[in-house]
């Protein structure tokens, strides 16, 4: 048994800034991931992290404002105001760490624009920002000889007397199982893309930590949100960043025209990403789309510039389409990309289960309300990874030691093997591809109350067909099959709760667009719906949303 | 399409030998291998090992040998690589040891990743950022490109025969912080990276730079280094010897003269290592494959020595 006093489930961007801050403490940390901490998603952000510095006439509150029409108006505000009070420092400081941020002539940190925003905030490397970003924590994670458990699956969270003791994980490489105990966890496991096919999301975001939450009693907040991207590819739902549109790119229908006039007059292809994802499924559902796509033009923006600000997209265009970005427009298409939603915290990441935080996209403070703006992703993971560290800190000290329970080890170690066991049966892929379906014609762009109840129940059967499944790979090393299967029983709780949450709210906000209930009704509805286990059973309330200075107006880009 | 994937198999729990298993596949035209593997996982045999995430040639899982050289098998089509429809070829990336199948173990390439100090060392933290040039910046993008595959090392000759070479991958990354305007450290890591293991141990073989999906052409980075070492004043090495006496070699005789460079490269001073140069130098006449030791004038030595001059005092000039 290992014992630490803080224990990080995830190394992407939030799970790293939440362990250097938990050593900076002087807390004993480990770092707990299923793929090497640079394998982690947080690297497929391409455009950038968003700040308002005050020290170039930036105002955080302007940053806030756009963040909260952006939000359509469901972000907590003082939640809002923490990271965009926070952003600066938070730049600066992954500066000085040593992300190679892109500069204007004066040698200072340079910006392009991005969607939802009038002034130009984004700070950005090229369109590896997210990458350039994570392997800068990594390096730090070197530089403060990190604990971390690489390649480890953790399959259970530990609950003592009503607090969170540790969780319980095998080493993927043996598989060897154990319990890891820990006085404090933080959530920090990413995205949960994969209950959707296609996604922008790697293959690893499967939710992990929103079924592990839920296990221990945390509800999930506003999981109806779910961001479709505008500008994704067809087929396998791969991300061209926003920078293209921030860096002056346009959308295009079949006609040839920037359909966004029509949409979004002032803020054109720059405004809000679910306000243009609709925009163009519009224009695709009229039938000025081609192959259910319409197009990202980016000719006149030039070889040179494309190449030099969005190589990476460039490489993407050309490896995955065979198309020269400088030479012909490309077709894309809206795509689940994130999730809005997630495991319910205070400002300081901690959750209602003493003990279990949360940080990052897998946590909802909330900051991005019913709908994210580009750019914020980021920044969410640097400001409340560090927060989550900071404010286990008391609540650690507050142990003198921690025993556990050693029979919870074997108890898990049997549940597996019983699933190893299973003789026969359907393979976790043709139910993670019902799964996958399901979501995408149920809640989508566009969804109704027979597209949620119809999705509702499927997933219900589907949730009834996982003692069905069986792992053909019996073995105990670099075992996938496992893991998917285990990956398999995390989305089906987050599917199902996604199915509840967007059942449950009675109007159309941000992301959440109800054909059979257009409008925003702020009235009832300027509220959060929050999915939680009672027993077995899922169980949806609602919980008020908290305006602080911006009163809800009509949001028009 | 239908697709035949060959695939390198090894499972250290079963069989002791790896072999090859044939698959066949129907996939989307412009399928890559990536999604092939990830077919037959999910569809064929549960038993298959890989690392994949990202699909998208960002995340640096999913290095793989195709058809004998390294390659993202995620951005790599099936059909680039299969012109006639014949078996692609699978396998794990060399030098590296085997987990199972095509998963490999990277231990030894996080550690010496983890040898070059990569993190930037100031010793000051200002208020504000660090005010540096753009272009300095765009610069270190080529390295901040690497994510980290382990291509290059798969590839590297280098390390093929002496693995404790530091490798091209940890190199790039030390390049990055040399070459960062922010590092104040740079004199110490030119330094350390002179040592033995270090820049002078790559045999300039190119493969790297070939084989890297992110053009971070690690070995073009390593010779810079070597430049900068030796800028530095760090000339006390076998390496920077070695490039000594080539150039004059060639400047006053027009040919190169590889007796003269074994022995000046080791150092005429260094006793030890012309002892050991000498049993080298034995075995080698028995095998013929010494160098006559009276060299040859060759017919048009007087234009190489002018084009070697020339070359000389431009790099003067510049």
């Amino acid at each position: 048994m290992s014992k630490h006093d803080l224990l990080i489930i995830g190394a992407g961007l939030a799970g790293l800034r939440a362990a250097v801050e938990g050593v900076r403490q002087g807390l004993n940390v480990a770092v707990i991931t299923k793929v090497h901490p640079v394998r982690s998603h947080s690297n497929a952000a391409q455009g950038g992290i968003n700040a308002a510095l005050t020290d170039r006439g930036d105002d955080w509150r302007d940053h806030a404002l756009a963040t909260i029409k952006g939000s359509d108006y469901l972000a907590d505000q003082d939640a809002v105001e923490v990271m965009c009070r926070e952003a600066g420092e938070a730049i600066i400081e992954l500066e000085n760490m040593g992300v190679i941020f892109s500069r204007d002539d004066d040698g200072k940190l340079g910006t392009r624009a991005f969607g939802g925003q009038k002034k130009a905030r984004t700070y950005f490397v090229g369109a590896i920002t997210g990458s350039a970003l994570l392997h800068v924590l990594y390096e730090q994670s070197v530089k403060y000889d990190l604990h971390i458990y690489e390649e480890w699956f953790v399959t259970k969270l530990i609950k003592q007397d009503g607090k969170i003791a540790g969780a319980i994980a095998f080493d993927i490489k043996t598989g060897q199982m154990e319990l890891i105990t820990a006085k404090a966890v933080v959530l920090a496991t990413g995205g949960a893309g994969r209950v959707f096919e296609p996604s922008t999301n790697a293959l690893i975001c499967t939710g992990d930590g929103l079924s592990l939450a839920m296990q221990v009693g945390a509800p999930l907040m506003d999981t109806e949100m779910i961001q479709y991207h505008p500008t994704t590819l067809a087929g396998n739902g791969i991300l061209l960043s926003e920078a293209a549109r921030g860096d002056g790119a346009y959308l295009i229908n079949s006609e040839g025209d920037r359909f966004m006039e029509k949409y979004a007059p002032d803020y054109m292809e720059l405004a809000s990403r679910d306000v243009v994802s609709r925009a163009e499924q519009t224009e695709i559902d009229e039938g000025r789309g081609v192959d259910g796509c319409v197009y990202l033009d980016l000719r006149h923006l030039g070889k040179k510039f494309i190449e030099e600000r969005l190589g990476y997209l460039q490489e993407v265009a050309l490896e995955f389409r065979g198309i020269d970005l400088s030479e012909s427009p490309i077709p894309i298409k809206p795509g689940m990309h994130y999730i809005m939603g997630g495991i319910k915290t205070d400002l300081n990441g901690a959750t209602n289960i003493p003990g279990l935080y949360a940080a990052g996209e897998c946590a909802n403070v909330s900051v991005h309300g019913a709908n994210r703006l580009g750019a914020n992703s980021l920044l969410d993971t640097i400001v409340f990874g560090r927060r989550a560290a900071v404010n286990s800190v008391e609540y650690i000290k507050s142990f003198s030691s921690l025993e556990v329970d050693e029979r919870e080890l074997s108890k898990e170690k049997s549940r597996i093997q019983n699933i190893l066991d299973r003789p026969r049966g359907m393979r976790s892929a043709e139910l993670r591809n019902k799964m996958g379906a399901t979501m995408t014609k149920g809640i989508g762009v566009w969804r109704d109350k027979d597209s949620i109840i119809e999705a509702m129940a499927k997933m219900k059967y589907l949730r009834g067909q996982l003692p069905n499944v069986y792992i053909e790979n019996k073995g105990k090393v670099f075992n996938t099959d496992l893991v998917s299967y285990l990956e398999l029983e995390f989305m089906v709780d987050v599917a199902e709760s996604i199915c509840h949450g967007a059942d449950k709210r009675l109007e159309s906000r941000g992301a959440h667009f109800r054909t059979d209930m257009k409008s925003r009704n702020d009235a009832d509805w300027l509220k959060h719906t929050l999915v939680q286990f009672a027993d077995e059973e899922l169980n949806t309330t609602t919980s008020d949303v908290t305006i602080t200075d911006w009163q809800p107006t009509e949001r028009v880009y | 399409m239908e697709a035949q994937i060959k695939v390198k198999r090894f499972n250290p729990e079963n069989e002791s030998e790896s072999f090859f298993q044939d698959y066949s596949i129907d996939v989307a035209e412009d399928s890559t291998i990536l999604d092939g593997l990830i077919k037959i996982r999910e569809e064929l045999d549960g038993t298959l090992a890989l690392r994949c995430s990202c699909r998208a040639s960002i995340c640096g899982s999913c290095s793989m040998k195709v058809n004998g050289s390294a390659k993202l098998v995620c951005k790599t089509r099936i059909k680039e690589v299969s012109l006639e429809g014949e078996p692609v070829i699978v396998e794990p990336m060399s030098n590296f040891p085997v987990i199972k199948d095509l998963v490999t173990e990277m231990d030894l390439f996080w550690s010496k990743v983890k040898s070059v100090d990569p993190y930037v060392k100031t010793n000051f933290e200002p208020e504000a950022e660090h005010i540096v040039s753009n272009e300095s910046m765009t610069h270190l993008l080529g390295v901040m490109n690497c994510i980290m595959c382990g291509a290059c090392v798969s590839e590297c000759t280098a390390l093929e025969v002496d693995p404790t070479f530091t490798g091209p991958a940890a190199l790039a990354k030390a390049y990055r912080f040399v070459a960062d305007p922010r590092d104040e450290d740079k004199k110490n890591r030119l330094g350390k990276l002179n040592e033995n293991t270090g820049v002078w141990d790559c045999s300039r073989c190119l493969a790297c730079v070939e084989v890297c999906p992110k053009d971070v052409a690690p070995m073009e980075r390593i010779v810079k280094m070597r430049d900068l070492a030796i800028e530095e004043g760090y000339t006390n090495t076998s390496g920077y010897r070695h490039t000594e006496s080539f150039s004059d070699s060639i400047k006053k005789h027009g040919r190169l003269d590889e007796t003269r460079l074994a022995l000046e490269s080791t150092g005429l001073l260094n006793i030890s290592g012309l002892i050991d140069l000498a049993v080298i130098g034995i075995k080698s006449l028995f095998k013929g494959k010494i160098p006559p030791p009276l060299p040859h004038k060759p017919k048009e030595a007087d234009k190489v020595t002018s084009i070697a001059r020339r070359l000389d005092s431009q790099e003067t000039e510049e």
